[in-house]
């Protein structure tokens, strides 16, 4: 049995919200659409392989990176392309396509990874669209097909609020995420880490995986964050990449090969205290989330989210559900006037500091709001950051590193070995409401334009 | 509150930009997010934010402070009662404190609050909540008889010199309450020691009983007059001569209490300093070649203005250590210092203000050495 490794700092925000282990097949979505800016690292404006009109097949080309134009990112859904919706500078934000509920699909090469070589393995990964699952860090980018990492760390379950529970979603996969586990194998001559939640028995699809190296993990969020894993199992250092895939995605892997298709079908935690029946339901990636929200979300104004709380992406009542993502949080919009709330006792409040009452009721579920409660400040209090970063890392210094773009310190403090789901719970409780994961982002950019 | 809603609604466009009072904007953010939390929601980043803004963080340290302003309140009005040979009730004594200090508590926020609001308004900022704190701590620090023109000074300094040059609060090197106390230490030593400051009234001299001293217990124990020591129960308690909310141990420990359950103050610091000052009491006490060394060590944590020191002015966030290990070697050598510039220093009864300021100073640099170990950590990990 692999030692548990106990994560002390960090903090579990309880929200209302919590899905039901239920699974709910979804009502096909209408539409479907990938969206460039889920993809870090991707130029903002990615090559169009199609235009309005075209007709898709599940597997289908979309767009490419003109600076790595071997990546291709493919369509979820067979059927018309029918809007390239754009924002601000002309920035592609989403590729969107019509369903013509055929669900035909380009076939890919399909066999036993164990007997392909390096070469085919990755081409069928970059063909079939299914490359972009796999980032590296530093950075949290997608993975350059050319390197050779040092290791590959799967999480295998998600700390975040409300997050899934990752055993029941990949309940009954154990085959396809062996699969998958052998195509990985195939992409680094190191190992493959598995870091699963000591609190619970292994589930047996991680348990019975070969070619794998669990570790156990016990404490709060984030201590399933594949960053804080990677941390305390063997830090990323300089000059080297390690790799990294959700773990729901090595079965979309694994089903490629076995299938000789892109299989987009996957599991998603619908959460937050505004759904009335917060449950799981089957459907695709990138599909849109109007039939899951249909009689299911509270009335009222309303923050819809791809991926969690913390992490996720704002998006509309149609909006489409993420490249990465497994879950979709609804909570409230925060967006008005508290009359002295600064100063109130605050027993409906969440704080990870002791400042409220409601530090008196630990096991209190909370409906936690959009507003940014309070005016932004200069960086004040210290030690805050400290307390929900179980990492090797000085957090408040390296973020000054990037605000004053000292690429030396910034590489000095680690910032090769974070990304900003890391640091998420860091701007979460910062006093001076400071934009920590943008202003990672920005470093991350800074480094790789400054690399090269 | 709705109808304070809507008169804030309506009144708020003259303060915008191209209103009337456009010119005003910060002062009327600032007055507007007292009253209300604002309607921003989140746009990147974390959806939800931690209900803990710095108004609430500001807030519970001056929450933390009240026990030692009621309790200086009282003890200002029992000292000068005694030193008039007067009986009063506990209220009386409070009443007569009360009326003291409260003008110097208005002055010190008048003019530091006046200072920021026109900062905030010439740089375009939003007004910080800082000095909420210091202007609450400055009262405290000083002799309850010093002349409220000399506190206006000595704000105005702190504030303008010790921070806003820096960039504000978040910026600054140097405590602002404690380059306050040590601006008038250095201008005005006539008003700030002695035996006769800390009481009021015994300045003037009227009605003051034959003999009586106002002398601190360190000024005593300075002079080697250890027959004139109050009883350690009553340095505890603090009914003894000194600045108007450094006296109670007692008051100060609830204030230790609140802001390290709320997490606000580092107990980190509040624990090594104590340590630090024990450390350099017992050096003392192995090497002692004059009484005031063989005093017990842990007298010197009830004596002056150490364990207000080490509750409020160490743990400012922004002038102490900001690294957690950094925190640990800062309290330490603060007390250490304190107990030493104390004892060894004829110059300064006091040492604690002066090993903090210097301290300020140090911060930083035991900041470095510290990521300096961690960056070294890291590229050997990096070599290996």
């Amino acid at each position: 049995m692999p030692k548990v490794i106990r994560i002390k700092k960090g903090l579990d925000i309880k929200l209302k919200g919590k899905p039901e282990r239920i699974i709910i097949q979804a009502e096909p979505s209408e539409f479907y659409a990938v969206k460039p800016p889920d993809f870090s690292g991707l130029s903002p404006l990615p090559k169009l392989s199609v235009k309005t009109g075209s007709e898709v097949k599940t597997g289908s080309p979309l767009f490419y990176d003109k600076k790595k134009p071997d990546i291709l990112f493919t369509s979820p859904v067979s059927g018309k392309i029918v809007a390239v919706n754009r924002g601000e500078r002309r920035r592609i934000m989403e590729v969107v396509i019509e369903s013509d509920n055929k669900n035909e699909a380009v076939t890919f090469q399909k066999g036993d990874p164990k007997t392909m070589n390096r070469e085919e393995v990755v081409n069928n990964l970059l063909k079939s669209g299914v490359w972009p699952f796999i980032r590296q860090r530093p950075f949290h980018i997608i993975a350059d097909p050319d390197d050779n990492p040092r290791a590959i760390f799967i999480s295998g379950f998600d700390s975040a609020p409300l997050a899934p529970d990752l055993d029941f979603i990949l309940n009954g996969e154990a085959a396809s995420f062996q699969t998958g586990v052998n195509v990985l194998s195939q992409l680094t001559s190191g190992k493959i880490h598995i870091g699963v939640n000591a609190v619970f028995a292994t589930a047996e699809v991680f348990d019975k995986t070969e070619g794998v190296e669990l570790h156990k993990f016990r404490g709060p969020h984030p201590a399933g964050n594949v960053g804080v894993q990677i941390n305390h199992i063997d830090p990323v250092k300089k000059g080297e990449q390690v790799w990294t895939i959700n773990a729901q995605d090595v079965i979309v892997i694994g089903k490629l090969f076995e299938k000789g298709v892109f299989n987009p079908t996957r599991l998603v935690a619908l959460t937050g205290s505004e759904v009335i029946n917060p449950r799981y339901y089957r459907t695709r990636l990138g599909a849109s989330v109007k039939p899951l929200f249909k009689d299911n979300v509270k009335e009222g104004n309303n923050r819809y989210i791809s991926g969690n709380v913390l992490t996720g992406s704002k998006i509309s009542n149609e909006g489409f559900i993420g490249f990465y993502d497994s879950q979709v949080t609804v909570i409230p919009e925060g967006d008005s006037y508290e009359f002295l709330g600064w100063a109130l006792p605050g027993l409906k409040k969440f704080s990870g500091s002791r400042t409220f009452f409601s530090f008196l009721l630990p096991n209190k579920r909370y409906t936690l709001h959009t507003n940014l409660q309070g005016g932004r400040r200069a960086f004040v209090l210290t030690g805050q950051y400290e307390k929900v970063l179980p990492m090797d890392i000085y957090p408040m210094q390296l973020l000054k590193a990037i605000l004053v773009e000292d690429i030396d310190l910034m590489e000095n403090l680690g910032i090769y070995e974070v990304a900003e789901e890391d640091f998420a719970l860091c701007e979460y409780v910062c006093t001076s409401k400071t934009e920590v994961q943008s202003i990672l982002r920005s470093g991350f950019e800074l480094m790789l334009k400054e690399l090269g | 509150m709705k109808s304070l809603r809507k008169f804030v609604d309506k009144i708020k466009p003259h303060f915008s930009k191209g209103g009337k009072f456009a010119k005003l904007h910060s002062t009327f953010e600032a007055f507007e997010s007292f009253l209300f939390v604002p309607n921003e929601v989140t746009t990147k980043g974390s959806h939800i934010r931690d209900a803990l803004d710095m108004k609430r963080a500001m807030s519970v340290v001056v929450a933390a402070a009240v026990p030692a302003l009621l309790f200086g309140m009282w003890n200002t009005g029992y000292q000068h009662n005694l030193s008039i040979g007067m009986e009063a009730s506990i209220w009386e004594n409070f009443v007569f404190g009360f009326l003291k200090v409260l003008p110097i508590i208005v002055v010190s926020y008048v003019v530091g609050l006046g200072i920021e609001f026109a900062v905030a308004q010439i740089r375009g900022h939003e007004v910080n909540e800082g000095f909420l704190v210091s202007g609450f701590l400055i009262p405290l620090v000083v002799p309850v008889d010093v002349p409220l023109w000399m506190v206006a000074t000595a704000t105005a300094f702190a504030v303008i010199i010790g921070k806003e040059v820096f960039g504000g609060t978040g910026m600054n090197i140097l405590n602002p309450a404690l380059t306050a106390r040590a601006f008038l230490f250095f201008a005005y030593p006539a008003w700030m020691s002695g035996d006769t400051v800390w009481i009021q009234g015994l300045k003037s001299g009227e009605g003051i009983i034959d003999g009586f001293s106002g002398a601190t217990p360190l000024a005593n124990a300075a002079a080697g007059l250890f027959d004139n020591l109050p009883s350690t129960w009553e340095m505890f308690l603090g009914n003894i001569p000194g600045s108007v909310g450094e006296t109670s141990v007692i008051a100060i420990l609830i204030g230790a209490v609140i802001l390290v359950a709320t997490g606000i103050g580092s107990w980190k610091i509040m624990f090594s300093m104590v340590a630090g000052g024990l450390a350099m009491g017992l050096l003392f006490n192995a090497f002692a070649v004059n009484p005031f060394m063989e005093i017990p060590a842990w007298h010197h944590l009830i004596m002056g203005g150490f364990a207000f020191g080490a509750v409020f002015m160490a743990t400012d966030p922004v002038t102490a250590a900001q690294t957690e290990y950094g925190k640990w070697i800062y309290g330490f050598l603060a007390g250490f210092l304190a107990v030493l510039i104390r004892v060894i220093n004829p110059a300064y009864p006091e040492g604690v203000m002066l090993a903090l300021l210097l301290m300020n100073v140090f911060a930083p640099l035991i900041d470095h050495y510290v990521i300096e170990a961690n960056i070294k950590k890291r590229i050997r990990r990096a070599k290996g």
